[in-house]
């Protein structure tokens, strides 16, 4: 058979005549096969494919419009991670973590750290103002990882001014990030015994002032999308994946929510003395894409609730440590202001280079050498804006990790796509995986 | 993994004297009773609903507050189902590999942490295997979400999970050689040079155990 269009070459295989698409008109591929006798269309989707979320590859088997198969292909963005933890030491890991879920990163290192902290023995010796500050930041991370899940969302379903707004409010966050710890994305600031520093002069104004703006302009989005006639449509009844599936399936987070379990590991299992602040875990019952998608509206809320408690706890805690007292654990990361731009605290260099030799021995050892961990194994999980983020980490006495593992929700609710979208319309599949909302980079690692 | 690298050390590469920190490997004993909170009930609920518990189970073991069950492979499914029915251990989080390449014979470990929503309560269970018979049972008809996860750790250590839908790689390409998470396969990298001073790839620099 001669191809009737230059863009979609045929080719016979055995399991029938093979187009390749490369674009084109449609209606002449059509045409031609129409001339075939054969229903079934495999239509590959992704890996780059401005709705699918990032590099996240679909093969779809299609009949008509109605997808009977949906198979996921992942890893395009597999980066070692975990291997390459193996060889650096346990504070560095923190410089690596932060990258896998980069929209999530403070819940990487929070995860990784409670970890490490299990494995030394020194879970309760992490200072107060450091676990509050933990708290905060994730709470304001959960505020920007949703804005991305909802403004995307939103976009690859059509709808393109929630994603301004989103991504408006995300901004306020990531500045916040950046004047906290100095950097926007994949802070590292989460360290392993506490946070790298503590907040910055006039912190706590700028964030009241960031959470009273982000009230005022949630209401915005939600006034867009919430009851939208439109809106409604593309999400109610779709996605479908109930409590019987999610739990087999091992679904967490707002997924899980979604079908009337309360289930919140900052609720149920807490850390970071999550049980220290007054909060609603939100659920839905419709165990769709609309249920979802006011789960993580409503979480805003709860999560400005929490920001606003730890605020109050950081005033009456101010000037307490935000790093373990054990000098073999604490990285020596004060930084302050001199003639020559930031860097380390002026005072440690004093210490180290000009007063005390064994300071001087010490800052070496720790910094080049790190410290040693107790051989054994743990697991810590906290509720990332995704779902139980796990870390398994192996230690085998050593300054560095025997062994990484990290249990992403990204990665593990993606294996819901086919049960969501089986059966349902092509169209759907888009909305059905912008609910499970999954970051590439945590997926793949 | 490379003792030696940079500065040509050896050893622990650790000359400061201070090299009796370095701790070995953690006791394989098995935990005495009673072990505290929720996991004697685990293990009564688990002995009354499973009979053949002892032959089944190779060690107890409650490190930092976590409880660890051993399990022979041969038995495992059989285990998970009475963990998932009997004692409500409703999800599975996953599978992770560990590498021990000098443990002889028990070289492959695969661990599963569990987690039961009606009862909140958590446990993990181990299964070793020889590297030169590298096949555990698959618990996706038990759980199926363990489908990516054991793919995941058939692709980064080689282990088979016997009975598994579709065993094939999951995030390295279908033709990669190799197991890349063992700890017989290098890291990889090269050095990098900058004004004339050469640093190590990751791998051969000086390392510290």
């Amino acid at each position: 058979m001669t191809p009737l269009d230059p863009y979609a070459p045929s080719r016979e295989t055995t399991e029938g005549t093979v187009f390749s698409v490369t674009g084109g008109d449609w209606d002449s591929l059509v045409q031609e096969i129409g001339s075939t006798k054969e229903e079934r269309v495999v239509v590959n989707m992704g890996p780059q494919h401005p709705s699918t979320h990032g590099v996240l590859r679909l093969v779809l088997e299609l009949e008509g419009e109605t997808v009977t198969e949906v198979r996921c292909g992942i890893g395009y963005l597999h980066t070692g991670i975990e291997k390459n933890m193996e060889f650096r030491n346990w504070t560095q890991g923190t410089t690596f973590v932060t990258r896998m879920d980069y929209l999530g990163p403070i819940f990487n290192e929070t995860a990784y750290c409670l970890a490490i902290e299990k494995l030394l023995g020194i879970t309760n010796d992490v200072p107060e103002r450091a676990s509050v500050i933990r708290v905060m930041m994730m709470e304001l991370n959960r505020i920007s990882s949703h804005m991305v899940a909802l403004g995307t969302g939103a976009l690859e379903l059509g709808a393109i001014t929630p994603m301004f707004f989103a991504f408006r409010e995300r901004e306020i966050v990531l500045d916040l990030f950046e004047m906290i710890s100095g950097l926007r994305m994949n802070m590292a600031y989460i360290r392993p015994g506490g946070v790298q520093q503590d907040l910055p002069d006039g912190a706590i104004p700028k964030i009241r002032e960031a959470v009273a703006q982000m009230r005022k302009n949630f209401k915005d989005n939600t006034s867009l999308l919430v009851g939208n006639a439109i809106w409604l449509k593309r999400t109610q009844g779709i996605g479908y994946l109930d409590l019987a599936g999610a739990t087999t399936l091992g679904i967490t987070g707002p997924v899980l929510r979604s079908t009337g379990l309360p289930w919140d590991l900052r609720k149920v299992q807490p850390y970071c003395g999550y049980e220290n602040y007054n909060f609603d875990v939100i659920t839905a019952d419709t165990c769709d894409v609309y249920g979802r998608f006011l789960i993580r509206m409503n979480e805003l809320e709860q999560s400005l609730r929490i920001i606003e408690q730890a605020l109050d706890k950081l005033e009456k805690l101010q000037g307490a440590p935000v790093m373990v007292a054990d000098k073999k654990i604490a990285w020596p990361a004060q930084l302050a202001l001199g003639g020559d731009g930031l860097g380390n605290s002026l005072n440690h260099i004093r210490e180290i280079m000009g007063t005390s030799m064994e300071s001087l021995i010490h800052h070496f050892k720790l910094v080049t050498e790190g410290f040693q961990v107790p051989a054994g194994q743990v697991y810590a999980a906290v509720e990332s804006a995704r779902g139980e983020l796990g870390a398994h980490v192996v230690s085998d006495g050593g300054t560095r990790p025997y062994r990484m593992h990290f249990r992403e929700p990204s990665f593990n609710n993606l294996q819901a796509t086919s049960a969501m979208s089986e059966g349902g319309m092509i169209a759907d599949i888009i909305g059905a995986v912008a609910s499970i909302d999954p970051v590439m980079g945590g997926v793949d690692r | 993994m490379t003792d030696s690298g940079m500065f040509g050390a050896r050893g622990t590469g650790d000359t400061s004297g201070y090299g009796g920190l370095v701790r070995t490997a953690a006791s394989t004993g098995s935990s005495e009773r009673p072990f505290g909170g929720y996991f004697d009930d685990v293990a009564d609920d688990l002995e009354r609903a499973y009979p053949e518990f002892s032959s089944a189970i190779e060690r107890v073991v409650v490190d930092r507050g976590e409880l660890t069950l051993h399990i022979k492979r041969e038995k495992l499914v059989e285990v998970a189902k009475i963990l998932r029915d009997s004692l409500k251990f409703e999800m599975c989080m996953g599978v992770s590999g560990v590498h021990y390449p000098n443990n002889v014979g028990r070289e492959l470990v695969a661990v599963y942490p569990l987690l039961s929503i009606t009862n909140n309560r958590r446990i993990r269970l181990e299964v070793t295997v020889a590297d030169s018979d590298a096949h555990i049972p698959s618990l996706v008809e038990v759980w199926a979400g363990n489908n990516w996860h054991e793919r995941e750790t058939f692709d980064m250590f080689g282990i088979i999970f016997d009975g598994h839908p579709g065993l094939t790689r999951i995030l390295m390409p279908d033709d990669w050689q190799g197991h890349p998470q063992r700890k017989d396969y290098a890291l990889g990298g090269i050095p990098v040079e900058y004004k004339g001073a050469t640093i190590p790839a990751p791998d051969n620099r000086r390392s510290y155990k």
